[in-house]
């Protein structure tokens, strides 16, 4: 059974494994174009192991940015994880502390959307599927990255190949995996809305932050699903 | 294989930046005794909310290629699989780019 289960996660992060595998490269070859060395990229790629926020990373390495505002500027683009490892919390209760550290250090994009669907869709999220599904992302994301600063000089400019658009048009596919839910479209515009304008006059990475904290401000102010019909304990004034 | 001692510390600073993150929701939520409405339905929210961050840059300050190339794979993923809207973007990317420049 826990065999079976984690050759699904396998099977579910491969598409993400070969999916990410461009942006890997093209870490590890943006990384040595900025300067660093390839033990350096490696070592990002398998402590960070966060995709966005190294390339955000190796492009203030590149421009001799002050060590605090890297580390701040890559706290800031991975801000929203802390909002993944809360709505997550109702799945990983039960894992012990050792399996949450994993579970906690594996927690990248792709892998909190695929679990919260199967969440959702009441599957039995348990830790040796997790385990599974981001192995399979983890151990090829480091060895790519190594990969593409081994062959950076080869790649070139990377708008040349198409490679620059794959990166939004994967996030833009897992979007819209989440459009069925309540104030889907309202949230999202207003986060895309609220990101291209901080964008513009604030600067990334802080478009991240300040996108979805509109987006997710705007969903704890609309009516809630249950408000048009109210239960009686709900107003007990009246009782 | 060389480290810089310096670009070393940074990289483990943000390790820890990033792990912190990603475990903090956890820890605050485990804290509470029970989850309020509205804050529910805002962790609801989020991965749409955080996610179109990501993607809206890429339309509004992109190239006329790159708008075309993800209103293209909008409409592909409306349709068919994921996989299929990265092949579509690309697609649309190369071809202006073939046909009409950068």
């Amino acid at each position: 059974m826990s065999r079976a289960e984690f050759v699904e996660g396998l099977r579910g992060g491969f598409t993400v494994a070969v999916a990410s595998a461009p942006f890997a490269a093209l870490f590890g070859a943006l990384a040595v174009d900025n300067g660093m060395s390839l033990g350096e990229l490696t070592l990002m790629s398998a402590t960070v192991y966060a995709g966005a926020s190294q390339m955000v990373g190796i492009e203030l390495f590149g421009n001799n940015v002050q060590a605090w505002l890297i580390v701040a500027s890559i706290l800031a683009v991975n801000f929203r994880h802390v909002l993944y490892s809360a709505a997550i919390a109702r799945y990983v209760r039960h894992f012990t502390p050792l399996q949450k550290f994993f579970t906690f250090f594996l927690l990248v994009d792709p892998q909190f959307a695929e679990m919260v669907k199967r969440g959702e869709e009441g599957k039995p999220v348990t830790f040796i599927w997790y385990l599974g599904f981001g192995i399979i992302i983890y151990v090829p994301w480091v060895l790519v990255s190594l990969l593409g600063g081994l062959l950076g000089s080869f790649i070139g400019d990377p708008k040349a190949i198409g490679l620059d658009i794959l990166l939004p048009a994967y996030f833009l596919g897992i979007v819209l995996g989440f459009r069925n839910r309540d104030n889907f479209l309202p949230v999202a515009f207003v986060s895309a809305v609220a990101s291209a304008i901080a964008y513009h006059y604030v600067g990334s990475p802080w478009h991240v932050s300040l996108g979805a904290a509109a987006g997710i401000t705007l969903a704890a102010l609309l009516p809630l699903p249950g408000a048009l019909k109210p239960e009686p304990e709900n107003e007990p004034h009246e009782v | 294989m060389e480290f810089d001692l310096q670009m070393v510390l940074v990289i483990l600073a943000s390790a820890v930046a990033t792990y912190a993150t990603r475990i903090g929701g956890y820890v605050l939520i485990t804290t509470m005794k029970r989850i309020p409405p509205r804050m529910e339905a805002a962790l609801n929210a989020v991965p749409a909310a955080v996610l179109t961050t990501i993607v809206a840059p890429a339309f509004f300050d992109g190239g006329w290629d790159s708008k075309l190339a993800l209103v293209v794979a909008l409409i592909v993923g409306l349709r068919v699989s994921h996989t299929w809207m990265l092949v579509a973007a690309w697609l649309v990317v190369m071809a202006w780019r073939r046909t009409i420049g950068f």
